[in-house]
């Protein structure tokens, strides 16, 4: 039989090898050789600290009474760590960005930094905490009192008490020691974090161990196992169902809400990407831990005799069978799950009330602006932190006493996780909701809390140690609607569902209608944004403008919370970053918002916040500076939208400007031409006339040249008033001032009448006219277009290159128009010049061989419009080819024709 | 058949490659298995919460052994579908993050 002496050396001996891996841990990450201690399963066994005594010793204690409901404790954190996607992914980005410390400096950070809701949340942890630690005392305390009990001493309180002490002095001693080196909580906690991941092992491998034994030694494997749990007390599936899925929401929710479990989720975390890992590999370190409970509460029911503790089966069976190798396995395994969670537990409350309470309180304390300055914070901050490890297990040990470590050590963690979720909803309405305000969190916090106190925790203390039998029985002063375990009369429910549910309800409520009614400051809404959109954020605090603050004062500050290797390491990175060879950065916004970060890592966001604008001479909160500035950029923005508008708007108006300016200037231009042109065509037969009048007058002429002279002042008059009729003939055509004088007529009367009309040369123009031969009847302004006829002989006689030119008049349908084509045995035009051909004065190649200034096809084409028909080039012919649509003939005059066409 | 002038067999005739409508197949990919992550949870829940389903009749004691199978079972699966689908994960993957825009 092992001695109580030998139980107490050996555990003092794991207690020495712990301390030497936490040592070496430290030193080998202060040397920078910790890369395995960033390892993915070092995170997810320090996640392990959700399994604590009371997993170890309660859950067979839990299963003994009943049944498998000790197992949504286990699911609830499964189904969160499995939707890592969700929530965690983004805490412990958020956790990242923004330097959280602890769940207190998370919802302080929220909400605008709000030192108020720092002191909420760390009492609330403080407390609700308390009888969990206290639980952990009590398991210990009891294991011990198990092997004391086996080797013949017998324990009485004193020695219960005495031993609790002494486990308390002991935690204590080791977390101050691993928990309060580095200041700098993002800096983690290596040694700790190592410490608690072998304790994982352990206690995960003793409660292997001891399953295995059970099964495979006590039982007859797995399937006679089974049988066995059919044949137990605790056979029937008589499971309540509201309290199975509440226990399952309780559990996800506290092992978010959970202060310990925040530090090693998200403070701790190292990398993002361990959560991947801890996503399957927490899930199944749970499974395993809860997989023999079920067979050893069988068993120890079994075996063990009546009346025996079954919180304790873990410890008692092995014991019982003789096995004390075995017992003294479970002994470190529930020694090992109580002190991890102690440790963590009280390193994240410590740093909690150090940045929430006692700096804001110390910084109070400091009415001169010079506080920050003369005080050494860093000594202060640890001091402070050392204090509160302290103070939080002497808040245990005074639990443990007050409640008589008798009741079950299950209800005691139901009750503690009910007071930590009561920070649900600020979390996830902070995380997720930019509506969420700091009024509505205080609100929903305070009012969930004094509900939890009232119902669950006064109560918790047994019947008549603070709460009276007759207030449980009749509520306060004979309010019976106010009884802790019935509000509002309603009877009947479990109390920790009722606690649960109208604590919650209340608290949701609250913090709904709170946050929905009040309006936010500044920089609440600046952090919500951060917070909720933390993944397309950059990581861009609040700026701080017009800082008053020298480097050298921002400097001297930080030394004293960062020590001053690390705060001049900053410093002198800033610097580089801003391209100076000094050690001291320029104080630009975004320097000091980094600052503060760095600061709110070691201090928490409220106190850094309050630092910095302490030294910034109270120039220092330019938040609301920063929304006006938002609202002016707001403006600004409008007014250069509207800008942009009219500017497309006369950028419109322009380029209409400039392309009525183009037609204008091509008018003018076209109007110059025509001008120019009609001068020079007016000036060559006058020059004529001019010379030749002059020459008569001065008389002593022989007749005949007189004659001559004579005849050609009269040819060129007689051009003149032809280019003056051409003139006023399409100057009347254009303007549309022309009268038709409709008649009838035979196609082949009017050729005659063209032709003779042309008045060329008999014989200088062959003209075939054989395609024009059968009689067409015509309605039109017959004159009119007998001109444009004239037009086309004459100038298929002025400009057909054919030695002997020969024009061939063809009549004849297309589309059903009729249609005369004129076409001569020349060269045609060329392609380029067939676009100006019907233009005023456009005269191809030599002008000496044209009679006319070139009006004679611009006045066909304004006839041939005002009649109705046409007249064009047509191309690909053998010479050049003219083309006249007649007039379309109107039915009824057709049959006139096709009448009068009868002789 | 032997190929004239290499005297190797000839190839087999290659089936035209048709090119896939779809290219950015992985990063779709990618979305799928967050989705699957987020419905994870959902999951677990659902299988969780069937033995409260489970009927008995008047008299009719145990079911014990049962519901730990199912249940364990159930975490069990839970647990490597999570392994798998977390092995297959890049949060990281700035191709696959869409806010709610990429189907």
């Amino acid at each position: 039989m092992m001695s109580f002496n030998q139980l107490i050396a050996i555990a003092l001996a794991y207690v020495a090898f712990l301390f030497f891996v936490a040592f070496a841990a430290e030193r080998r990450a202060a040397r920078g050789q910790g890369g395995w201690l960033r390892l993915p399963i070092v995170y997810t066994l320090s996640l392990s600290i959700y399994c604590t005594a009371w997993t170890f010793y309660g859950a067979v204690g839990y299963a003994a009474r009943s049944g498998l409901e000790f197992v949504t404790i286990y699911l609830g954190p499964t189904l969160v760590v499995v939707g890592w996607w969700w929530v965690l992914r983004r805490l412990v980005r958020i956790g990242r960005m923004q330097r959280i410390t602890s769940i207190a400096d998370l919802i302080s950070s929220r909400f605008g930094k709000s030192t108020t809701l720092g002191v909420i949340v760390t009492i609330m942890a403080v407390i609700a905490a308390t009888p969990y630690i206290a639980l952990q005392l009590q398991s210990v305390t009891q294991s011990f009192q198990v092997f004391a009990r086996a080797g013949g001493q017998d324990w009485g309180d004193v020695e219960l008490n005495r031993a609790a002490v002494w486990i308390a002095i002991g935690l204590c001693f080791f977390t101050v020691l691993f928990g309060t080196r580095n200041l700098d909580a993002n800096e983690r906690h290596h040694g700790v974090v190592i410490a608690i991941a072998v304790e994982a092992v352990v206690k995960l491998v003793a409660l292997l161990a001891v399953g295995i034994f059970v099964v495979w030694g006590l039982s007859d494997g797995a399937v006679a196992m089974l049988a066995e749990i059919e044949a137990s007390p605790i056979a029937d599936w008589t499971q309540s169902g509201s309290r199975w899925a509440a226990l399952i929401f309780l559990s996800a929710a506290a092992f978010l809400c959970l202060p310990r479990m925040f530090q090693v989720l998200v403070v701790e975390n190292a990398d993002e990407r361990h959560l991947q890992t801890a996503s399957w590999a927490f899930p199944l370190y749970l499974l395993l831990m809860s997989l023999f409970v079920i067979p050893i509460a069988v068993v120890g029911l079994r075996v063990m005799p009546v009346g025996a503790n079954p919180d304790l089966f873990v410890l008692t069976l092995p014991l019982s069978q003789g096995q004390q190798g075995l017992a003294t396995l479970s002994f470190l395994g529930g020694f090992s799950s109580a002190t991890s969670m102690v440790i963590v537990a009280t390193i994240a409350l410590s740093t909690m009330v150090s940045n929430h309470i006692v700096l804001p309180l110390w910084m109070r304390a400091g009415t001169t602006p010079g506080a920050i300055m003369s005080g050494d914070v860093r000594q202060v901050v640890v001091l402070a932190r050392r204090l509160s490890i302290g103070g939080v297990l002497a808040l245990g040990y005074l639990y443990f006493r007050l409640s008589g470590g008798g009741a079950a050590l299950a209800a005691i963690g139901l009750v503690s996780f009910s007071g930590v979720v009561q920070v649900l909803p600020a979390m996830m309405g902070g995380i997720f909701w930019r509506g969420a305000t700091r009024t509505g969190a205080i609100l929903g916090l305070t009012s969930g809390f004094s509900v939890w106190v009232w119902c669950l925790f006064l109560p918790s203390f047994g019947e008549g140690a603070i709460l009276s039998a007759s207030v449980l029985a009749n509520g306060p002063f004979g309010l019976t609607w106010l009884r802790p375990e019935a509000l509002f009369g309603i009877t009947g429910v479990d109390p920790v569902l009722h606690g649960l549910f109208w604590s919650l309800l209340l608290n949701t409520w609250l913090f709904f209608a709170g946050s929905v009614l009040s309006f936010p400051k500044p920089l609440e809404r600046l952090q919500g944004a951060q917070f909720v959109n933390v993944f397309d954020h950059s990581p861009s605090g609040p700026a701080w403008t017009r800082s008053a603050a020298t480097a050298e004062d921002l400097l001297i500050m930080s030394q004293r919370i960062l020590g001053a290797t690390h705060s001049q390491a900053i410093f002198a990175r800033a610097a580089a970053r801003q391209g100076k060879a000094d050690t001291l950065p320029d104080v630009t916004p975004s320097f000091v918002a980094g600052l503060e970060r760095e600061l709110a890592g070691s201090v928490g966001a409220a106190t850094a916040h309050a630092m910095i604008a302490q030294l910034t001479q109270g120039a220092a909160v330019t938040v609301d500076d920063l929304i006006a500035l938002a609202d002016e950029t707001a403006q600004i923005l409008e007014y250069s939208n509207r800008l942009q508008t009219k500017s497309a708007e006369q950028e419109r108006t322009a380029r209409a400007l400039r392309e009525a300016n183009v037609k204008l200037m091509s008018l003018s231009e076209q109007k110059d031409a025509f001008l120019s042109q009609i001068s020079h065509e007016l000036r060559t037969p006058m020059t004529s006339i001019r010379s030749f009048s002059d020459i008569l007058r001065m008389g002593n002429i022989e007749p005949r040249d007189t004659a001559r002279m004579a005849g050609i002042i009269n040819a060129e008059a007689l051009r003149l008033t032809r280019l003056l009729d051409d003139l006023l003939d399409l100057s009347v055509l254009e303007n549309g001032q022309v009268t038709l004088h409709m008649q009838h007529g035979l196609l082949s009367d009017l050729l005659d009448r063209a032709v003779d009309a042309a008045g060329h040369a008999p014989g200088a123009l062959r003209i075939d006219r054989s395609g024009a031969s059968h009689p067409l009847w015509l309605e039109t302004d017959l004159d009119r277009l007998c001109q444009v006829f004239i037009n086309l002989i004459a100038n298929a006689a002025k400009y057909c290159s054919a030695p002997v030119p020969e024009l061939r008049v063809l009549c004849h349908h297309i589309n059903g128009r009729q249609v005369v084509d004129f076409i001569d045995n020349g060269r045609g035009i060329a392609a380029p010049d067939r676009e100006v051909i019907f233009e005023k004065f456009s005269r191809l190649g030599d002008s000496s061989r044209a009679g006319g200034a070139g009006l004679g096809l611009a006045i066909s084409k304004e006839i041939m419009t005002r009649l109705g028909g046409d007249v064009a080039y047509v191309p690909d012919q053998a010479g050049t080819c003219f083309r006249v649509t007649l007039p379309a003939i109107a039915p009824s005059a057709a049959k006139e024709v096709a009448v009068s066409a009868t002789p | 058949m032997m190929c004239p002038v290499t005297g190797l067999p000839d190839l087999p005739p290659r089936l035209p490659v048709k090119p896939s409508l779809f290219l950015a197949r992985d990063s779709y990919r990618q979305r799928r298995l967050r989705d699957a992550a987020r419905m994870l949870p959902v999951l677990g829940a659902v299988i969780w919460l069937v033995p409260l389903l489970w009927q008995r009749g008047p008299g009719q004691t145990g079911g014990m052994a049962a519901a730990v199978v199912f249940v364990f079972s159930g975490w069990m699966v839970l647990i490597v579908l999570t392994a798998l689908i977390a092995r297959k994960l890049r949060p990281d993957d700035s191709a696959a993050i869409d806010p709610g825009t990429a189907p």
